[in-house]
């Protein structure tokens, strides 16, 4: 187990090499200069620009520029953004937001889905179940910025039950609406999934074998239906939190939550290449240590699974 | 490794949820007060894109809070008229050399005194290359500028605690004018010591001051309190302003909506039919300072000369102007009669040859033959622009009535990003019309055609020469009676209408809107409300 996990990390090292290079290369193969925007639609004196190009290291080759970053940040330095503030502690800032937001919707998801999905698939047919697919179609099939707005014009405007946008620091409460809009699509997959899931692993041997010992269907429902039943929910669950920790650009920009999503999509627009480079190796890293954290977790699910070295 | 225990993994992430969340801190701080003097304002904003030091924030995310934390040598009023705010006279006998003098035992929020030092030594720092501060160029007319090298201002000389001069290159009539303007802001002594964290955390001496040394938080907001020690015209009659940074204006309005913003400057285009019905007299609705066009390059085949004059003038009737600001803007947009701003001095409707910027359906077609006698047309006329500020619908429309109207084809030319607009029209290798745009930095005539069509002109564009012209601009400027500049100014323009090296299609309106809870709420003339004036109950 313990040689498992080591291998894995030290694979994740060449990964992280390489998607940094690639991050990169791609950033700097955006088109247009973004210090030419950084003037608005007023064209700035030439010598100007070339000392800020200077400055920024712009006037320098690619490859050159990659591995002044790369030297940077093994000293430490991720580099600072236009506005003067090192990326070091905007990653410091942004992600403790979005991983809030995300392990609320994820709860949210996870919990809500994987019950009515339990119920729908033990009552398969039934008024319930219809009930259920019809609801999670219709969230299926909304884009998500369809329900943001839907969701903050009647909990926001309307009723007044939630804030509009999140406020600064971004408490919990303002964070409800924003996460539940944010499972809301997610929470429906699962719901169909954990129904397909049960329905399949109620009619295998096992189970049949439990009924017929006389168990309980309190007992059997959980310990021998749910559980073996929780294997693809729990991928998907889990790359579903992958997604939701590096950001959900649309929803945060609906909400301004001060996140992840929506600080990377300004620097793409404003075109800061190491704050967008420093966001990206941060998400791969969580995607690495995400899909590691599920590949450990079949195993508790399913003692059948087991890793050697 | 065995667990017996059923839903392992929903039961670790429940727990890892609820670890999580009972550890992250909330920390709402929640600023409401009472009393209409002491209430804290919050209005929306934006990140500012550079540090906040005058001389380098030249948008409007950074330039409302520079300019409610510093007080300059004058301001402007609601009118755009200029008042003295630190200045007590400015004096010239012949436009070039002007003699300011300050008021005495003014001080910097943190002691330091303002004087003429704090002038002259920050304008000098705003002006030196090395510096590379974004606003350097308002410096240019001063004795001594260069953009080559770093060159001291020889043109400033401190007289004495409260006097000190300025000598310009040549006369500039509204140089005085220029003053308000955020890139003229005085600076502090400590500034100098570490301009970085200066620019993180300035110190001022205008209405407002950062309420701490952590005020400005990034990306999400700034708090600002009042300075009780300024005594300008700016007088704050609120307790404070809280800039609210969105990313998108409709979260702004949704939170207007919601009761949580006080102030809006900008209603988000998808409640352009909706916001007058939402707000009712909390709307706001004013043509402000700036001014949109296409520009045509001289250098696009079929576009000089005789047959170029008539094409641009054909294009320009064929542009059904209060069709395009009514459908697609909901009356948002002002069409434009000139290359200025009706909130500027000097603003004229009736200029000679204003009637090209009529929609004239039969002349325009005429116009169009004309041309093609001298050389037929062939292709597709395009506007250029960047997608990724909304213009599309617009441009679109413009074509289309050009379309319809001279029966040729006519498109929108996205560019994906406003960054690489910038860089194809700068290094000139744009081969199309495209989108510009004007905000004034100052309210004057001159802004708006100085530095846009004047001969070399550092946001020339189009590459655009008329010695006519540039003769009318220089006498304008030189010309201290503001009545006859501005009647060189207008002459000035009336060369443009027949020359037409931009389309004039409109001014864009301020629109905004405010709470119930606030009154007095005024925008000035650059589109930004007045925050000192606006009062909470």
């Amino acid at each position: 187990m313990a040689g498992y996990i080591f291998r894995r990390i030290l694979q994740a090292v060449p990964v992280l090499l390489g998607t940094t290079f690639l991050i990169y290369f791609m950033v700097f193969a955006m088109p247009g200069d973004p210090l030419l925007a950084l003037f608005g639609d007023k064209t700035p004196n030439p010598a100007l620009l070339e000392r800020l190009r200077a400055e920024y290291h712009l006037d320098q080759p690619f490859i050159v520029q990659y591995f002044l970053y790369l030297g940077g940040i093994l000293r430490g330095d991720f580099g600072t953004s236009f506005s003067g503030e090192p990326v070091s502690a905007i990653l410091a800032r942004t992600f403790p937001v979005t991983i809030r937001l995300a392990i609320m919707a994820l709860f949210i998801e996870f919990v809500g889905g994987v019950l009515i999905g339990l119920v729908s698939g033990l009552r398969k047919g039934k008024l319930f179940d219809a009930s259920a697919l019809v609801v999670s179609l219709i969230f299926i099939s909304l884009p998500i910025f369809v329900i943001a707005f839907v969701g903050q014009f009647i909990f926001g405007i309307q009723l007044g039950w939630a804030r509009t946008t999140v406020s600064s620091g971004a408490p919990i409460q303002d964070l409800i609406l924003p996460a539940f809009v944010l499972a809301s699509i997610t929470f429906a997959q699962i719901v169909r999934l954990t129904r397909s899931s049960v329905i399949e692993t109620q009619s295998l041997d096992f189970v049949r074998t439990a009924y017929g010992k006389g168990l309980t269907r309190r007992r059997i429902i959980p310990v021998h239906i749910l559980r073996n039943s929780l294997i693809p929910v729990v991928t998907y669950a889990a790359t579903d939190f992958g997604v939701l920790l590096v950001g959900a650009t649309v929803t945060e920009g609906i909400f301004n939550v001060p996140g992840v999503g929506r600080t990377l999509y300004q620097a793409i627009i404003r075109g800061e290449g190491p704050t967008v480079v420093s966001f990206v190796t941060v998400m791969v890293l969580i995607y690495l240590v995400v899909n590691l954290v599920v590949d450990l977790l079949y195993g508790l699910l399913d003692p059948r699974i087991r890793y050697v070295k | 490794m065995k667990i017996r225990r059923y839903g392992i993994g929903a039961l670790a992430l429940v727990a890892a949820s609820a670890l999580a969340l009972s550890g992250c801190a909330s920390s709402g701080s929640d600023t409401s007060a009472t009393g209409s003097s002491s209430a804290v304002i919050t209005a929306n904003g934006s990140e500012p894109q550079n540090p906040l030091i005058p001389t380098n924030t030249n948008e409007t995310g950074g330039g409302r809070i520079i300019d409610s934390i510093f007080a300059g040598l004058e301001y402007y009023d609601a009118t755009g008229a200029p008042q003295l705010d630190v200045a007590e006279s400015i004096d010239t006998d012949d436009s070039q050399t002007f003699t300011i003098k300050i008021k005495p035992d003014l001080t910097f929020t943190n002691g330091d005194p303002v004087d003429a030092n704090s002038f002259v030594d920050a304008w000098q720092y705003g002006a030196l290359l090395s510096n590379e501060q974004l606003n350097s160029y308002f410096f240019e007319d001063i004795q001594g500028f260069s953009y080559d090298e770093d060159s001291p201002l020889t043109g400033l000389s401190v007289v004495d605690d409260t006097t000190f001069t300025v000598t310009l290159n040549e006369p500039r009539a509204d140089f005085p004018l220029r003053l308000g303007y955020s890139a003229f802001y005085p600076l502090p002594k400590s500034a100098f010591d570490d301009m970085d964290a200066f620019g993180q955390n300035p110190i001022g001496n205008g209405p407002y001051k950062l309420a701490s040394d952590s005020a400005w938080q990034h990306n999400e907001k700034i708090d600002l309190v009042v300075n009780e020690d300024y005594d300008g015209g700016r007088k704050a009659a609120n307790g404070g302003v809280t800039f609210v940074f969105y990313a998108s204006q409709d979260a702004a309005y949704a939170d207007l909506l919601g009761g949580n913003l006080d102030v809006l400057d900008a209603v988000p285009d998808s409640a352009f039919g909706t916001y007058e019905s939402d707000l009712g007299d909390r709307a706001v609705n004013q043509p402000s300072a700036v001014f949109q066009s296409f520009t045509i390059p001289e250098r696009l085949a079929h576009f000089s000369g005789e047959e170029g004059a008539l094409r641009r003038a054909a294009l320009s009737e064929a542009i059904n102007r209060d069709e395009i600001t009514d459908v697609i803007f909901q009356g948002t947009r002002t069409p434009a009669s000139d290359f200025t701003s009706p909130v500027i001095d000097g603003w004229s409707d009736s200029l000679a040859g204003a009637d090209v910027l009529k929609y004239d359906a039969d002349d325009a077609k005429a116009k169009w033959a004309a041309a093609d006698a001298i050389s037929p047309w062939e292709g597709t006329f395009q506007i250029a622009y960047n997608a990724d500020g909304g213009h599309q619908g617009w441009v679109d429309a413009v074509a289309n009535s050009i379309k319809n109207t001279l029966g040729i084809d006519a498109s929108g030319a996205p560019y994906p990003t406003f960054a690489e607009q910038r860089t194809a029209i700068t290094d000139r290798t744009i081969q199309t019309a495209f989108r510009t745009g004007w905000q004034a930095d100052y309210p004057g005539l001159f802004n708006f055609l100085g530095p846009l069509y004047a001969t070399n002109a550092s946001s020339n564009d189009g590459d655009y020469s008329n010695p006519e012209f540039d003769a009318l601009l220089n006498q304008g400027s030189a010309d201290a009676d503001p009545e006859t500049a501005n009647k060189a100014f207008q002459d000035a323009q009336e060369i443009l209408l027949k020359d037409l090296p931009a389309i004039p299609l409109w001014y864009s309106n301020v629109t905004g809107g405010y709470s119930e809870s606030v009154s007095d709420v005024d925008f000035g003339w650059n589109s930004v409300p007045l925050y000192y004036a606006v009062t909470k109950s």
